[in-house]
C-alpha cells in the first residue's frame, strides 16, 4: 500500500475537496436560515418537532402541509423557498455522490470498473438533480 | 492500493479508538444520508406523479418519529463532524488537538441530540 499521489494545481480532486468543505458550510447555513425563518413565520405554535426538522432539512411546502399552519401559500411556498430548495439539493447531491465516489475509490484500484462506477455515479447525480428540480417546481 | 495484504480479521482487530470511531461514523452516516435522500427524492416523485403505494409507504415511514430519531442522529453527527473537519482543514496547526476536537464534537452533539430525541419521544408518548 502506498500513499496517494497528489498533483499540484487545480485538479478535479482538489476542486471537489474544496467543494465538499464549502457545500458543507453552505448546507449548515441554509438549514439555519430555514429554521430561523420558519420560527419567524410562526413554527413555534404551528408545527411539531418532526415537521420543523423536515422543513429544516429541505424547505418544501409538502413537508409542512400536515401541520397547524392555516395556509402554506402565505410565506411557506414561494420563489424564495424554491431557490433555497434548489441550492440545498445541488449542494446535497453533489456533496453526497462525490462522497460515495471517495469512499468507493478508497477500495478500488484504478481500473475499468472504477471508471465505470464513476460514470454510473455521475449519471445518478445528474438524474437525481433533474428529478429533484422537477419535484421542487411541481410542489 | 488494490493489493492490501490485510485480512478482514486483522482489520477488525485494529484499535483506532475515538478518531477511528469518528471517521467510520462520518462515512457511514454520509452513506446513510445519501441512501435516505436518494430514495426520498425518487419516492416523492412517484408519489406526486402516480400516487404509487410503495412510494407513499416510504415517505410515511420517513415521516414517523421513530425514523426521525435515526435521521437526526445521522444528519446531526455528520454535520457537526463535518464542521470539525472543515475547521481543522482551514487551520491545520490545530490538527495536533485532533483527539480533543473529537471530544468537543461529542460534547456539542450529545446535548443537542439528547434534547431533540427527548422532545420527540415525549410528544410521541403523549400521542402527538
Amino acid at each position: 500500500m502506498h500513499s496517494r499521489t497528489v498533483q499540484p494545481g487545480l485538479t478535479f480532486e482538489y476542486v471537489m475537496w474544496i467543494f465538499t468543505r464549502i457545500s458543507g458550510f453552505g448546507m449548515v447555513i441554509l438549514a439555519l436560515i430555514g429554521v430561523a425563518v420558519a420560527f419567524y413565520l410562526g413554527a413555534r405554535t404551528q408545527t411539531d418537532l418532526p415537521t420543523l426538522l423536515r422543513w429544516t432539512f429541505f424547505p418544501n411546502p409538502n413537508h409542512v402541509i400536515n401541520s397547524e399552519i392555516p395556509d402554506v401559500t402565505l410565506g411557506w411556498a414561494n420563489a424564495f423557498w424554491q431557490i433555497m430548495q434548489m441550492l440545498m439539493v445541488f449542494f446535497a447531491a453533489t456533496h453526497g455522490y462525490n462522497g460515495l465516489r471517495t469512499v468507493l475509490e478508497d477500495f478500488i484500484a484504478p481500473s475499468f470498473g472504477r471508471a465505470f462506477l464513476r460514470g454510473a455515479i455521475f449519471t445518478l447525480w445528474l438524474a437525481s438533480l433533474v428529478v429533484a428540480v422537477y419535484v421542487i417546481l411541481a410542489s | 492500493m488494490g493489493n492490501r495484504k490485510v485480512s478482514y480479521y486483522q482489520g477488525m482487530r485494529y484499535q483506532g479508538g475515538g478518531p477511528m470511531l469518528a471517521w467510520i461514523l462520518h462515512r457511514l452516516s454520509g452513506l446513510g444520508i445519501l441512501t435516505f435522500v436518494g430514495l426520498h427524492v425518487i419516492a416523492s416523485f412517484f408519489m406526486q406523479q402516480l400516487g404509487s403505494d410503495w412510494a407513499t409507504f416510504i415517505n410515511t415511514l420517513y415521516e414517523s418519529w421513530i425514523f426521525q430519531i435515526v435521521a437526526i442522529f445521522v444528519v446531526l453527527f455528520h454535520a457537526i463532524g463535518g464542521l470539525r473537519i472543515a475547521i481543522l482543514d482551514l487551520w491545520p496547526r490545530f490538527l495536533v488537538f485532533q483527539r480533543e476536537s473529537i471530544w468537543l464534537q461529542w460534547l456539542i452533539f450529545l446535548p443537542i441530540y439528547g434534547l431533540t430525541i427527548f422532545i420527540l419521544i415525549q410528544h410521541a408518548l403523549a400521542g402527538g
